[in-house]
Parts: structure tokens; sequence; C-alpha cells
């Protein structure tokens, strides 16, 4: 049956969350309109411009190219998981805060989903290595050299932090 | 943009998944990493009545050695595992310096080695790295097991010599000889695009320092991977020199690929790449080739 709706279970944001979907609902889809978790945006919908980035089991990937049916038994994490209260940023969105990393802001989520487990590979980049990390994601305000910047500024602080 | 609506199913093993094929056959489609798959869906340039989803095929993702050093991938090994494993640099080195080409990071965490083979984009990597170092493949059905050599894998743009109810279960990188050099290169508009012109090359060096024997295949250049006999034929039996790299960069880029052009690069554009690649492929392999004959 083409409409039979499939039971998931998963962890959003350590959160469990059991819904009935249909086959054909792509995971961005279903994390914005099932679970109203808006801040992954979709861009293309064809996996081009990165803005839907989440972490499927700590892994970056693109939730517009996997169906939510996939991610039964999987953990997600969103851009809303990042920081633990409203009120402190994750220091990588500190960062994109104040070295102007954005502009309009669509595109962001998606960046900072990419870096959070690339900065816990590579806590000290170089810039061609950053340049890389973020070839996946299209930003059409900055320019990028403001993300590059505050993902330096990032890695810094981030490693301030462990030391 | 969303997909049309289909039936899913996703067996958790082979022996279920080999069953659900011949059952299903043309009426579905297997769901390997989905890179390409979903976006084809989404745009709903593909339509099908039902997914067979074999990622819950765990038996499937494996990379292990074989007796006589091949490798032997497990066919929804994802192009992320391959990038992180300490294997596939000294085994296969050839696959290993093309898996970053291969788009974007996020796409490589989901993408699978099996998936894009069967594919079959000829401008993706990895039907033309299989090619080149000669991969053997191994299809599972109802009926048994099948072995593909790669030269008669691939049947044109998109297309491949399995049969609906196949599922391709493994891929056996042979070891490389002695005294052999790698190289891949491509050119892109952009980091991740596809690229314009990619060409891979394998060369062998003898104990003389003359070309024993040589491999060249172009990604983008035809409809598939094209393997550029007659250049690799000219290379054979002299001395690595300039003078030689020009003359098979000249065969391939002018007679034996045959690009379709784009709006990212003119058919002239695109021999243009392929003739500056290849020279630049041949002297970084030609120069490993050395290295390894002097180790």
């Amino acid at each position: 049956m083409q409409n039979e709706l499939h039971t998931v279970h998963l962890t959003i944001n350590g959160k469990q969350f059991e819904r009935d979907v249909e086959p054909r609902t792509l995971l961005s889809d279903f994390l914005r309109h099932e679970i109203g978790l808006t801040g992954t945006h979709v861009g293309c919908e064809h996996g081009v411009c990165g803005a839907c980035t989440i972490l499927y089991d700590g892994q970056p990937v693109r939730s517009c190219l996997m169906l939510a049916v996939q991610a039964s038994g999987h953990a997600i994490s969103t851009v809303e998981g990042l920081s633990a209260n409203l009120k402190e940023l994750h220091p990588l969105q500190q960062a994109f805060w104040e070295s102007h990393g954005l502009q309009c802001g669509f595109c962001t989520p998606g960046f900072l989903m990419t870096l959070v487990p690339f900065l816990e590979t590579n806590p000290n980049p170089s810039e061609n290595q950053i340049r890389a990390a973020i070839s996946g994601n299209l930003c059409r305000c900055t320019g990028y050299q403001n993300i590059v910047k505050a993902i330096q500024s990032a890695a810094e602080r981030m490693q301030a932090k462990v030391a | 943009m969303k997909p049309a609506p289909f039936e899913y199913l996703a067996p958790d093993s082979l022996e279920e998944a080999v069953s659900l094929a011949a059952q299903h056959g043309d009426h579905a489609k297997l769901l390997a990493g989905g890179q390409s798959l979903i976006p084809a869906m989404n745009f709903r340039v593909v339509q099908p009545a039902m997914l067979i989803d074999l990622n819950r095929v765990t038996e499937l993702r494996y990379i292990r050695q074989n007796e006589g050093g091949a490798l032997a991938i497990g066919s929804m090994t994802t192009q992320h595992e391959l990038e992180i494993d300490g294997q596939v640099p000294d085994r296969v080195p050839l696959l290993f310096e093309a898996l970053p080409h291969i788009a974007h990071p996020q796409i490589r965490n989901r993408g699978t080695l099996g998936g894009s083979l069967v594919h079959a984009d000829p401008a993706a990597e990895l039907p033309v790295i299989a090619l080149a170092c000669g991969a053997r493949l191994k299809a599972r059905s109802r009926e048994g097991e099948r072995w593909i050599e790669i030269g008669s894998f691939f049947q044109g743009m998109f297309m491949t010599d399995l049969a609906p109810e196949e599922i391709l279960v493994e891929v056996v990188f042979p070891p490389m000889p002695p005294g052999t050099g790698w190289s891949f290169m491509e050119a892109s508009r952009r980091r991740g695009d596809y690229a314009m012109m990619g060409v891979a090359v394998l060369l062998r060096l003898d104990g003389e320092g003359v070309c024993a024997s040589a491999r060249l295949v172009y990604l983008n250049a035809g409809d598939g991977p094209v393997d550029a006999h007659e250049a690799a034929a000219s290379l054979i039996g002299s001395k690595p020199t300039a003078a030689a790299f020009e003359e098979a960069a000249d065969i391939a880029s002018q007679k034996e690929i045959d690009p379709f052009g784009n709006i990212h690069a003119t058919v002239d554009f695109q021999r243009h790449l392929a003739h500056v690649l290849t020279r630049r492929a041949l002297e970084q392999a030609s120069g490993r080739a050395q290295r390894a004959r002097a180790n």
C-alpha cells in the first residue's frame, strides 16, 4: 500500500518521539511539520544547498535526501539542540554572531550542523580544511569570508575551553 | 519537489532483500545511500512504485583484505567509511585519492560505493576508479551469485549489466602490482560540483624504468567511464617522458573521449581539460611509480 503509514521511533535532540508517517515524507519535512522543529531549513530539496543539514547518528547529512521512515531507531540532532538553554549560545553560534558569519541566516543552521562534528575531529583546522568542510553549504549573503573567520574564532574559543 | 507515493520495504538481511528483489523485480527500485535516487524522486524524474531500502542490511557494510592482498568492500559501505579506513590508502591508493572529490562531506556520509557504481553516472568518480583498477563485482539474486568483470558492467548512461532482481553485494579491488604509480585529477567550477572533466591514471614501470602497463579512464567524457585504450597503449614500451605524455594526451583528448559539453564547459574546453589533466596525471603517476621502484 503506497499510502500505508509506518510507525517510526526516533530520538531528536535527546528526546524520544513516535509518529506515523507516509514513506514519501522527507526527513526534512518530518522535522519541520511533524515535530515542529523549523530550524532545519529547506532550500533546494536536491542535496545542493546544505541548508537542511542535520546530524544523523552524529554525522552531518542532508535531511532532504532521506526519508523519515529510514530514521526509525536512529538519533538526530538539529540546530535547536545546540545550546542547552535560550540564554546561552553554543560557542560556534556565538562566534557566528560576533564575526558576522550570517546576514539573512537562512543557511546558518546547515552550516552549524556541518561544523559541530567537523570541529570535534579537527579542533585546529587550516583555512583550506575549513573551506573544504563547508563546500557543501551555500551562502548567498556573506561571501563566506566572515563564515571562515567565525569558524576560526570558534575553534580558538573551543580549544581554550578544553585547555 | 516531493516524491510521488511509493511502497516502502526495509529488509534487515541480505536473504530477505534478495527474495524481495526477486518478487518485485522491475516494479521496485533498490535504495542505497539515496544521494542520487532521492533527488531524482524529489524532482519526480523517477517515480518507483516501491523502494527496497538496503540500509538495514548491515552485512553489506565491510572492508576486508582477501588472500593475495585484494580489498573486498561490501556494496553498502559509505564513501566516508572508505575515506577513514586504514587499509584503503595502501591497498587502493587511486580510490583513496578520488574520494574527497565526490560531492561534499554530507553526501559522502550517506553515499555508498555500490550505489554509485549501480547508478552508473558518467560524471561520477567511483565508476571510473573501479574501471581503472579492474575491480570485480559480485551480484546476488535468488539464482545465486554471479561475478561480473568491470569491463562489461557499464552499458551506457545510467545502465549496467545487472538484472532487476540482482543486488550488487561486493566490489573487489585487486592488489596493485609493484612499481605502479597512480593519479586522479578532475576540474570543476566549484569544489564538490560534478567535474567538467576528470581522469584516473595507473602506470607501471618495469625494472628498466620502461612503461610496462598503463590505464587512462575519463569521467564526463562519454556515456560512461571512458577507457582510453589507444592512448594507454601508446605509452607501453617507452620511457615516461614529457613527449610520450603529450602524445598520449593528444590521442585521448582528440580521438578517444566523446564529451557532450554543457553550460559549464563546451566540448572543446572539455577536450582541452582532458589534455592538460592527462599530462599532469601521467607526470604524477610516473613520479610515484619511480619512487615505488626505488623503495
